[in-house]
């Protein structure tokens, strides 16, 4: 059988033959090429304009240790808007697991049950969000809203200001430093590119990952095809609750304290980041590797804007661009494939 | 008498066979009306049955009752003699029962090989084997016959590939019964012939298939036996071979006959004074329409014939000012025209009509009035509403003079069937009065009686002084309805007849003529 393949794939080995082949597989990277692209066009920019000051070790570390909170909100994001969802509620449970946390701590509870009750809540927002979406038929952005607001008036009722933590093990995961040579890796670090490799994981090699990609296809479609329809779409919702609580727990220990304030917009941070990093909104396409490359363009924007010494809304108007710019391409992508059906 | 199991069952023998599936006292009611009432249906493995009713006559429900998407009322259905209660569509294809729909049901999103294997994907350690995945999918497409590379987006492949696709979906899992609900409503003939020489395949394999289509044709060239249901009521059960087209046709609408009536064609002499309504030269919207030219003149029927993909369309879309042209011009009573947009068109009383009806046309929401009024209310502007008593008069008489059944103005237009949402259609166009209307396939996917009764429609409008450009894939119905036939191929008008002096056979000729004879001719 494998003649089969090669007969069927390797006919001619010519240049043209293999991007018609490359592009009728994987058209939709096209849009995280771009991104990627952008990435490198950003740091050999910076570089240049800062006089080779900005690609250090230093600077690249530091890259993920800031973002790690948004890149597993990113995470989590993929996977609801795969399925052509929406979840607004993300910073709102962040802040309100990082309080909740810091609070529990606070009161003397040890890490080990604090967090994984932290978790637990997260989840819980998620499922909530996932049951209006399947069962009640609520659309997501709805859903989700109802769950932004929920889990920041959870927040408040936590605690009105901030809370310090100082908690050893919480604390341990943000303060080592493992380094070699100018470049080092935190606790946290390690585990937001976790939370990436295992989403991109179960994105790919998993029923549940291609019934994600189903859904966003046509959702009638995936039913029809015998596909657990409603186990998977508040699934994704749940895993979104889980890296909202884990981005809560990582910004907690990021800031050494738990603040009812964090993470207002950063939602939309994540929806960009993600939208950014080539996933349709429409549902369907996207990769989880590909909102990573979405974090860190995101991230290397406010760097370099940092380092400029210009006003952080910059940051906000490039952003605003970038996101422009992705949405028509993604469109144009689109378009193309309805002209060929 | 012996009967041979196994996949190779001689088609005469068939009849001795025990049915592989069987439908017995089916009732399934909507409410208090019945959409089936005690219909017997059954199936015989390794052979075509069609199932033919005009709209309404039940097909559907009975296809959604053997599939697992409606609930029996009553009734009893079995498969190989066990009985077989499905509640979701899920049920049937575990039982071995799978349809392959009208409009695609799968995936574009995702590969090939995924769109085949999704939901049964061959596992190694808990995880997806994505490479015996591709060569499963490669076995099974190889087996039909596709060349394709299973690792390619799905969404890249034209419909009928995409068709076959879902074909190799279904045989890849134990298939017992095949269910193809309009498979050829989309297919240019390469295509569907692609499609029969899998459906024969398939038969050879002891498969029962249920192949439902609006064509004649094809339900004579590939179907074993037919059952014909009218009212939701069986009529009866009949080997093709055994039944002629026109008794099945009356079959199907019963007492009442499909009356045709004849054009009063004018002489062609007349025209030939007259000055055209609408003249266009040299018309291009590279690729798919080459220089074309077409004059259409007062109360005449220009008809346009040519395959899927010959540029009908296109042609359509650019004397409308949907699409732009690329160059040429369009004389409308004299002037020059510049199209650049639908409305400018619809200005100058020139109305379009899409292909596409659920898509381009009809708003399923929207009630039959709302639907009729959209038109005339867009013409007049928002700021000068119609008033509602005014609304429901207008909408009321197109009801009346088209025949559009259910005559229920408050109904929504998406419940209605194929025939007389193409009626709403028409009554959206006429009731902005317009002088020429482009109807681009109007009786696609509707049962015969209502497309009969569009094609007297066109007839009459044309005798009342409307012009009419009339496109469609069926040569008969265009010569039929048409004065002049216009032929297209690849793109370019090779040829326009009188349609009172040809006949099928000699557009047939035209249109399949392969571009190299052309060259050949003019060479000699």
């Amino acid at each position: 059988m494998t003649t089969l393949d090669t007969a069927s794939v390797g006919q001619t080995n010519t240049l043209a033959y293999k991007y018609h082949a490359f592009m009728s597989r994987r058209a939709s990277l096209m849009p995280t090429f771009a991104a990627i692209a952008i990435l490198v066009l950003l740091f050999v920019g910076a570089e240049i304009f800062l006089r080779g000051d900005f690609i250090t070790p230093r600077n690249i570390s530091a890259l993920l240790l800031d973002n790690a909170p948004l890149l597993v909100l990113a995470v989590g994001m993929t996977f609801v808007i795969i399925t052509a969802g929406i979840d607004l509620s993300v910073g709102s449970v962040m802040a309100f697991t990082g309080i909740w946390l810091a609070k529990l701590l606070g009161d003397g509870v040890s890490a080990a049950i604090a967090i994984p009750l932290v978790l637990v809540g997260g989840a819980l927002v998620g499922m909530l969000i996932g049951v209006l979406v399947q069962y009640f038929d609520v659309q997501p952005f709805i859903a989700s809203l109802a769950g932004l607001f929920l889990a920041r008036g959870l927040a408040y009722v936590v605690s009105l200001s901030s809370i310090k933590v100082e908690n050893d093990a919480v604390l341990w995961l943000q303060s080592t430093r493992w380094s070699a040579g100018g470049w080092y890796i935190t606790p946290t670090g390690i585990i937001a590119l976790l939370v990436v490799v295992i989403g991109a994981f179960v994105m790919h090699f998993t029923r549940f990952g291609r019934t994600i990609y189903a859904i966003g296809g046509n959702e009638q479609s995936a039913r029809l095809m015998g596909l657990n329809i409603a186990r998977t779409k508040v699934a994704v919702y749940v895993i979104s609750g889980v890296c909202a609580g884990l981005a809560g727990l990582l910004l907690t220990a990021y800031s050494g304290a738990g603040y009812p304030r964090n993470g207002i917009g950063t939602e939309l941070d994540a929806i960009a980041a993600v939208v950014i990093g080539g996933t349709l909104l429409t549902g369907g396409r996207g990769y989880v590797l590909g909102s990573m490359v979405g974090v860190f363009v995101f991230g290397a924007i406010n760097t370099v804007i940092n380092f400029m010494g210009a006003e952080q809304s910059w940051t906000r108007i490039i952003v605003g661009l970038l996101l422009l710019l992705f949405i028509v391409v993604q469109r144009a992508i689109v378009a193309r494939a309805e002209r060929r059906g | 008498m012996v009967v041979e199991p196994g996949p190779r069952l001689d088609n005469g023998d068939v009849d001795q066979a025990r049915p592989l599936l069987e439908l017995t006292g089916a009732t399934v009611r909507f409410g208090a009306d019945a959409a089936i009432d005690s219909v017997d249906f059954r199936m015989f493995p390794g052979e075509v049955h069609s199932l033919m009713g005009e709209n309404g006559a039940g097909k559907s429900t009975l296809i959604k009752a053997i599939t697992g998407v409606l609930p029996l009322n009553e009734g009893v259905l079995t498969l190989d003699g066990e009985e077989l209660r499905l509640s979701n569509p899920v049920d049937a294809q575990r039982a071995g029962i799978s349809t392959v729909y009208q409009e695609i049901e799968l995936l574009p999103n995702v590969s090939v090989a995924e769109n085949i294997a999704l939901g049964r994907e061959p596992r190694r350690l808990g995880m997806i084997d994505a490479k015996e995945m591709r060569r499963q999918a490669s076995r099974v497409l190889h087996e039909l016959g596709l060349d394709i590379d299973p690792a390619s987006l799905l969404g890249s492949h034209s419909v009928a590939v995409q068709q076959l696709v879902a074909i190799a979906r279904a045989i890849s899992a134990d298939l017992r019964v095949l269910v193809l609900d309009e498979p050829t409503s989309s297919l240019d003939v390469d295509e569907v012939a692609e499609l029969f020489r899998v459906i024969r395949e398939l038969k050879q394999r002891g498969v029962a298939i249920l192949f439902v289509s609006h064509f004649l044709d094809q339900v004579y060239e590939i179907c074993d036996r037919v059952t014909v249901l009218r009212d939701g009521k069986l009529v009866g059960e009949y080997l093709t071979r055994e039944l002629l087209r026109i008794d099945l046709v009356h079959k199907m609408l019963g007492h009442k006959e499909a009356e045709l009536k004849e054009r009063n064609r004018p002489a062609a002499s007349d025209i030939e004074d007259a000055e055209p309504l609408l003249s266009a030269r040299g018309v291009t919207h590279a690729p798919r329409i080459r220089d074309a030219n077409i004059d259409i003149y007062e109360g005449r029927v220009l008809g346009v014939a040519g395959l899927l993909g010959s540029g009908r369309t296109e042609l359509a879309r650019a004397v409308t000012g949907v699409d732009h042209l690329h160059t040429g011009v369009i004389v409308v009573s004299g002037a020059q025209q510049d199209f650049t947009s639908p409305r400018k068109a619809l200005n100058k009383g020139i109305a379009y009509s899409s292909e596409n009806r659920r898509t381009e046309g009809i708003v399923a929401e929207l009630s039959v009035l709302e639907n009729i009024v959209l038109a005339v209310q867009a013409d007049r502007g928002i700021w000068h509403r119609m008033p509602p008593a005014r609304q429901r008069e207008l909408a009321q008489s197109w009801v009346e003079a088209l025949g559009i059944r259910p005559a229920d103005l408050d109904r929504p237009a998406g419940t209605l069937s194929g025939g007389n949402q193409q009626k709403v259609l028409l009554a959206r166009l006429l009731a902005l009065a317009p002088r020429l209307l482009v109807l681009d396939e109007p009786t696609r996917g509707i049962d015969i009686g209502a497309k009969v009764e569009i094609q007297n429609l066109v007839s009459e409008l044309a005798d009342n002084g409307l012009s009419v450009i009339f496109i469609s894939a069926e040569l008969e119905e265009v010569l039929r309805v048409s004065d002049r036939v216009a032929v297209l191929r690849d793109g370019r008008i090779v040829d326009t007849l009188d349609a009172a002096d040809t006949t099928v056979d000699a557009v047939l000729a035209l249109v399949a003529r392969p571009s190299s004879d052309e060259e050949d001719e003019a060479l000699t």
